[in-house]
């Protein structure tokens, strides 16, 4: 007893466990009050990522409503849900877009299409990806017009089996040093247009 | 040399976190493949160094020797998660191009090597100092890190600097080699550890140089009380 009463209370282990245990409590307290204050502004920022990602695929003169607010909820041929956001123009739907993951040399590589009613590619741009800079990071919008050269294509243009990149005996330019990239782009995107074939009527369907 | 001089060139050089310490390589490998990204991991964790600094400096009464690293994982941890959470809620444009540095941040043993080599026994003021001048020189490491490399594997310097620091500074943004068609392996993490390789050297040398011409100036003020310089 006399010893314990003469150790410093800094070494005293009940001390020391209280101390740890008063840090955890403050840090885990001030992580819920930061979280709970700023969860709706992330979420709000979120949804204004989103539909700056919408706007790059599709203009904005051509739908009239708010493009994020009501998704259709459809199931991808993974069986995960896929997200469609509708562009509609006085009551008229003019434009659809959803997300499409490709598996390129590191990874996924996300991509954002739009089509217009009869299937034909409005605009597509890469969202996020993996890839080697320099050799694969061609597929970026900011890095190369690559990306831009499917507008205006759809499923049977060009024909089935020219939806692939030139090495494979397609249409579509590869970089040097890079073909597994483009390769994978291409064929996410072409199973979009193959996911739209597969659902159009759901798809064009106005959602009240 | 006053104290505050004394920590201003210990972080800046002569203890520079990455050219001396050789800490935190990982995220330093992992973002300088340009100037701009160096810059903003350098400034985040410059900002997270100054506050733990200053945090654990003081609380440092209270903490016994036995429990203090985890205490201090523990805040550094707590301290990165709510700047990330902040950023992310107000300053949405600086998250986009920092975003990726600062969960790093957690995982750079400078922060918490500061906060036990210096924070823990100083003073609340010049722990602040020492954390920004460790920043800094952090900062500073990874700047040229990332300009030899930008400048080697990309023939730019500074390349989209504005989308982290604002229209104004798109200036900075310069092509060193115009037509340049790129020497991808500086941009890779092996071009990284070449470069590091290199710039270590070349601070070697440096301070070779500094003591050679210390000990002659040493030599040539003969003064028989003076010992020549310390080498």
């Amino acid at each position: 007893m006399t010893t314990e009463a003469k150790t410093p209370l800094l070494e005293r282990i009940p001390y020391q466990a209280i101390l740890l245990g008063a840090c955890a409590a403050i840090a885990a307290a001030l992580l819920l009050g930061v979280d709970n204050a700023t969860r709706e502004p992330i979420a709000q920022r979120k949804m204004e990522d989103l539909q700056q990602s919408l706007a790059q695929v599709v203009p904005d003169d051509l739908h009239d409503n708010n493009m994020v607010a009501k998704p259709l909820l459809l199931t991808g041929t993974d069986g995960k849900e896929v997200k469609v956001y509708q562009g509609t123009k006085a009551g008229n739907v003019t434009a659809l877009v959803w997300e499409t993951v490709g598996f390129g040399y590191a990874g996924e590589i996300r991509t954002i299409i739009a089509l217009d009613p009869e299937g034909k590619i409005l605009g597509t741009r890469v969202l996020s990806h993996k890839e080697t800079p320099g050799l694969g990071d061609k597929i970026e919008a900011a890095k190369d017009d690559w990306i831009t050269k499917f507008t205006g294509l759809s499923l049977g243009n060009p024909p089935e089996d020219q939806w692939k990149v030139k090495k494979d005996g397609g249409q579509f330019d590869q970089f040097s040093g890079a073909t597994i990239t483009p390769r994978a782009v291409v064929k996410s995107l072409h199973a979009a247009l193959q996911f739209f074939a597969a659902h159009k009527a759901e798809m064009l369907e106005v959602k009240p | 040399m006053s104290d505050y001089k004394r920590i201003a060139k210990d972080g800046l050089w002569d203890n520079n976190v990455v050219f001396a310490q050789g800490l935190a390589l990982c995220p330093v490998l992992a973002v300088t493949s340009s100037a701009t990204n160096g810059l903003g991991m350098g400034l985040a964790s410059t900002a997270v160094l100054v506050m733990s600094n200053l945090l654990v400096s003081l609380i440092r009464q209270w903490v016994s020797p036995a429990v203090r690293i985890p205490v201090y994982i523990v805040l550094i941890a707590t301290l990165v998660t709510l700047v990330d959470m902040a950023l992310n809620a107000w300053v949405h444009e600086l998250y986009k191009v920092l975003g990726l540095f600062i969960a790093l941040i957690v995982v750079n043993c400078a922060i918490l090597g500061r906060a036990e080599s210096f924070a823990s026994k100083n003073s609340p003021i010049p722990a602040v100092f020492d954390g920004l001048m460790m920043g800094l020189g952090f900062t500073l490491a990874l700047v040229i890190l990332g300009g030899v490399r930008e400048v080697l594997g990309s023939g730019t310097l500074f390349a989209s600097a504005s989308l982290l620091l604002g229209k104004a500074f798109s200036f900075m943004e310069l092509t060193i080699i115009p037509d340049y068609k790129g020497f991808l392996l500086m941009i890779l993490p092996p071009g990284g550890f070449m470069a590091l390789g290199f710039l270590l050297a070349g601070k070697r040398i440096l301070d070779k140089r500094a003591d050679v011409a210390r000990e002659r100036k040493a030599k040539a003020a003969v003064t028989p009380l003076t010992a020549g310089g310390a080498a």
